[in-house]
């Protein structure tokens, strides 16, 4: 017999649960079969770059906040350094390390919520995105202590940081370390070994390592694909150099990979916090920087391991007040430009969970 | 990759495992939590006799949120006519708290609930901007009154350090 | 030779006789009906709350008691809205044709010992067949909707209706074997035992497939929030939209007291009241099936399928040949607890380790 059947154009989003912000995917659909699509993204620019050229550098680092708003404090560290860099500005070693205390503690926010809206997606009713929010809230709490604020921290500042850690924040940290490993292992128990996971995760949406490198994709999902690069060992900043800490990698590039891979990359982050605090050197955390900061002439680029990937931000000063040019090197939009390739020939289903496991934000995306 | 694993059983037990833990999540208008000592609140307080009228935190506001008006009394002396925030473009970043010279002149406060009805209502000048009920300076840019404050309350408080 | 249908006659101690019983029975049930899912909306939230660690709705009334009453208040006033280009008459039917099937299941479920509607001889058949009803329902719904979404949600109800129906009844033959009856009242009546020790397997079987019949995790994929947001509803609103989520509920409770009629003994227990037993067991079903949802993800539609027809229905028919043995060998009660518990470990032991290789064995 013969079925005549047409393929069926969809329009997922830009209003859709599972497009994590205002994404929008033009599925063409045989079936459940995934023929073509065409991600369309744009509906949150907020001309962040150009909005940028018009501030001082300092009232920058709020805008930066708003890059990438679940890992705020990563895009303040990325410009920071660009800025450090172009204006010669020394950071003293306290504040380099609490720089890094707070990025790893940002990491480990970002993943644990990645992981949660990723099993979102795989359909559990938002029991491991609740536990993964209740752990994140812990670590945001740090935030809030040192910062003031939950979301949007703007709390490093060129040549260190707006303030020094409060006396309660080091015990706090302690306990989150003795805490998290047992959580970690029960949501392990949770997710890894589900059959149901295993079964709609595993080969789906893989990612070559040979296309992941030529798309310039970056973090987890070039991790995943088994490629070991990690900034922070590649080119080490705020004297990653001293820390020891293993890149999870993983072998297939599939989104449970990508999964084990954010796992994994949590441990290691508490490893680093733990190094951190247990050798904070005391002193000041704020080096002696103008008010009204003139870098030189000139161009810097500085680039981070954020916790979706590769993080830059490239800074053009024209010896004034503002920067002459701002830019973001955003990993969330070069790791979406790979979901294509990654969801073709796969069910409707299946590009959701592959969409999940890029872990991006919109706001990055778009800027 | 042999063995079986029991994965949905063992993931059920989890599950199980939590319906005994105490719910994390609190009864807000019933049950207030204690805000960082350090908060960025809704409101920004400014003290009209210590300001020296410099105008340092109208310029550090990355959202022009903050108009002064200035002009030069008999004395000489500069003085503020005008003191205005529209809280409707104020991100709360806390620029101007830290930018401001003057030891106790601008604080940001240390309130969390900001609603209005009109975007007008978002506008405060002078008198509107002086610490009042709800509205306590906070601790940011401002050890000394960071060390008055009580501690926040953490989620991580819940957790015993021998649970797991 | 009897009757297909049996009319039971009117107890003595009702006056004006069957039509009597008729009338009060069917208020009872709608009453029975729509509190409890009402109860049971109310509960799967609370409890669904507690497992994510949070509390649940506890604003409305005591202990939130009232929530799904102020939802109801809500919903029903909402604005009506057809799509534009739908199917009007059957977008108005589909959720009544839903609902009324849903409801007429409880006909046949004793309550307590002759507490029941109609005795059919046939009623486990009058089950099957009014279970059935409401995924054309649903279907009905989908296809009037004129959305992309909705039909992608009817068209995979279809899918899941067809496969997920054999199963169920193959698990079904099991308890009809063993009770030698096709009345539910005959099969709690044969209950010394509770069919879920004799007959693990087919307790499995069945609960499996009726998560699927009533679109709950991990076979929800008709809704699936995630993927085609939620599928055969997405264009319904205000009442029509009540009807359909009550319906959703009203499923949960239809296999919640299929499942305590048939595998765990129905009304019959010690000391306390058989109407109390009864309820208990069917919150216990019902708290299995939010336990269930609130842990596992969803399904892939293929591997829903082969899940089916790979593992269930195998499965089935093994139970079927247990049963069939212990039946017709008269063999003690405990040989068919522990067969049935052993084949049911090795088939899921060996099932964890074929399907977590996903695509390689499950898929179609």
């Amino acid at each position: 017999m013969n079925v005549k059947t047409e393929p069926l154009a969809i329009n997922m989003g830009p209003l859709h649960p599972s497009t994590h912000g205002v994404f929008r995917m033009l599925a063409v659909l045989d079936g459940e079969v995934i023929v073509d699509l065409e991600p369309v993204f744009g509906y949150l620019h907020r001309g962040i770059e150009k909005l940028a050229e018009e501030k001082t550098y300092k009232q920058v680092i709020p805008l930066t906040d708003r890059l990438d708003y679940v890992s705020s404090m990563s895009n303040n560290l990325v410009y920071v350094l660009a800025v450090e860099k172009l204006a010669g500005i020394e950071v003293p070693e306290r504040a380099q390390h609490i720089r890094v205390i707070m990025a790893e503690l940002q990491r480990i926010a970002s993943h644990l919520m990645a992981i949660g809206t990723w099993a979102n997606d795989l359909g559990t009713f938002f029991t491991p995105f609740m536990y993964m929010f209740r752990e994140r809230e812990k670590i945001i709490d740090l935030f809030e202590m040192v910062s003031g604020q939950r979301l949007l921290y703007n709390y490093l500042r060129f040549g260190g940081l707006s303030h020094d850690l409060p006396d309660e924040f080091l015990p706090a940290v302690r306990k989150l370390l003795k805490v998290m490993p047992g959580y970690l292992n029960e949501y392990e128990e949770l997710l890894k070994e589900n059959e149901i996971v295993l079964a709609r995760s595993m080969g789906i949406g893989v990612l070559p390592e040979e296309l992941a490198i030529n798309a310039s994709a970056s973090g987890p999902v070039l991790r995943g694909s088994g490629v070991k690069w990690d900034i922070r060992k590649v080119d080490p900043y705020s004297l990653y150099q001293h820390f020891d800490f293993d890149i999870p990698t993983g072998i297939t590039g599939d989104s449970y990979d990508r999964y084990r891979v954010r796992l994994e990359e949590i441990r290691q982050s508490l490893h680093i916090i733990d190094q951190a605090t247990q050798d904070l050197p005391a002193g000041e955390v704020k080096s002696k920087v103008p008010l009204n900061l003139r870098p030189p002439r000139g161009e810097a680029y500085s680039h981070i391991e954020a916790p979706r990937g590769e993080l830059g931000c490239y800074v053009v000063s024209d010896g004034s007040t503002n920067p002459y040019r701002f830019h973001i090197r955003a990993p969330s939009l070069i790791n979406l430009t790979c979901l294509k390739d990654m969801v073709m020939g796969l069910k409707i289903a299946d590009a959701i969970v592959t969409f999940g496991s890029i872990d991006i934000c919109m706001a990055e995306v778009d800027r | 990759m042999s063995r079986p694993n029991f994965g949905i059983p063992k993931g059920l037990l989890v599950t199980l495992k939590n319906i005994i833990r105490h719910p994390v999540t609190v009864q807000y208008p019933d049950e207030r939590l204690v805000i960082s000592r350090r908060a960025r609140g809704t409101d920004i307080i400014w003290n009209k006799n210590t300001c020296i009228a410099c105008r340092a935190c109208e310029r550090a506001c990355p959202t022009k949120a903050i108009s002064i008006d200035v002009s030069r009394g008999e004395d000489k002396k500069l003085k503020v006519d005008r003191f205005q925030i529209d809280f409707g473009t104020c991100i709360a970043c806390g620029l101007c708290v830290e930018s401001c010279p003057v030891e106790d002149a601008l604080y940001m406060s240390y309130s969390y609930e900001r609603a209005v009805y009109r975007r007008e209502d978002l506008i405060s000048s002078d008198d509107e901007l002086l610490p009042g009920e709800g509205k306590q300076p906070s601790g940011y840019a401002h050890p000394e009154v960071e060390k008055t404050l009580t501690l926040q309350t953490l989620l991580l408080d819940k957790d015993r350090e021998d649970s797991q | 030779m009897r009757s297909f249908i049996n009319y039971p006659p009117a107890p003595p101690d009702w006056p004006g006789g069957y039509w009597w019983h008729w009338l009060v029975f069917t208020l009872i049930i709608i009453a029975f009906v729509m509190t409890m899912a009402l109860i049971f909306i109310w509960y799967e939230r609370r409890l669904v709350g507690r497992f994510q660690s949070r509390l649940g709705p506890n604003r409305a009334g005591p202990f939130g008691f009232f929530q799904p009453v102020a939802d109801a208040i809500k919903i029903l006033t909402k604005e009506d809205i057809i799509t534009s280009r739908g199917d009007r008459v059957i977008f108005w039917i589909a959720p009544i044709v839903g609902f009324v099937s849903v409801v007429m299941i409880f006909a046949v479920v004793p309550f307590w010992e002759g507490a029941v509607l109609v005795d059919l001889d046939a009623g486990l058949l009058f089950v099957l067949a009014m279970g059935v009803i409401p995924s054309i329902g649903i279907f009905m719904a989908g296809w009037a909707s004129n959305n992309k979404y909705a039909l992608i949600g009817a068209i995979r109800e279809v899918a899941l209706l067809i496969s997920y129906e054999i199963p169920m009844g193959l698990a079904l033959v099991g308890v009809i074997l063993m009770a030698n009856s096709l009345s539910l009242e005959g099969i709690v009546q044969a209950q010394e035992i509770p069919f879920f020790v004799l007959q693990p397997l087919g307790f499995f079987v069945f609960l499996v497939a009726s998560l699927a019949e009533i679109n709950r995790t991990p076979f929800d994929l008709i809704e699936a929030d995630s993927e085609i947001v939620a599928g055969y509803n997405i264009e319904y609103s205000g009442a029509k939209f009540a009807v359909l989520y009550l319906t959703e509920y009203v499923e949960a409770l239809a296999a919640s007291v299929l499942l305590s009629t048939l595998f765990l003994g129905g009304w019959r227990g010690p000391i306390l009241p058989p109407v109390i037993w009864f309820l208990i067991k069917v919150m216990a079903m019902f708290t299995l099936i939010v336990w269930i949802r609130s842990t596992l993800p969803r399904l892939r539609i293929d591997q829903m399928m082969s899940f089916n027809w790979k593992f269930l229905l195998p499965l089935a028919l093994i139970n079927l040949a247990v049963v069939t043995l212990v039946v017709f060998s008269s063999l003690p009660g405990w040989v068919a607890f522990i067969s049935g518990s052993l084949v049911l470990i090795i088939y899921l032991a060996l099932w964890s380790v074929i399907f977590r290789r996903g695509g390689k064995f499950v898929q179609t």
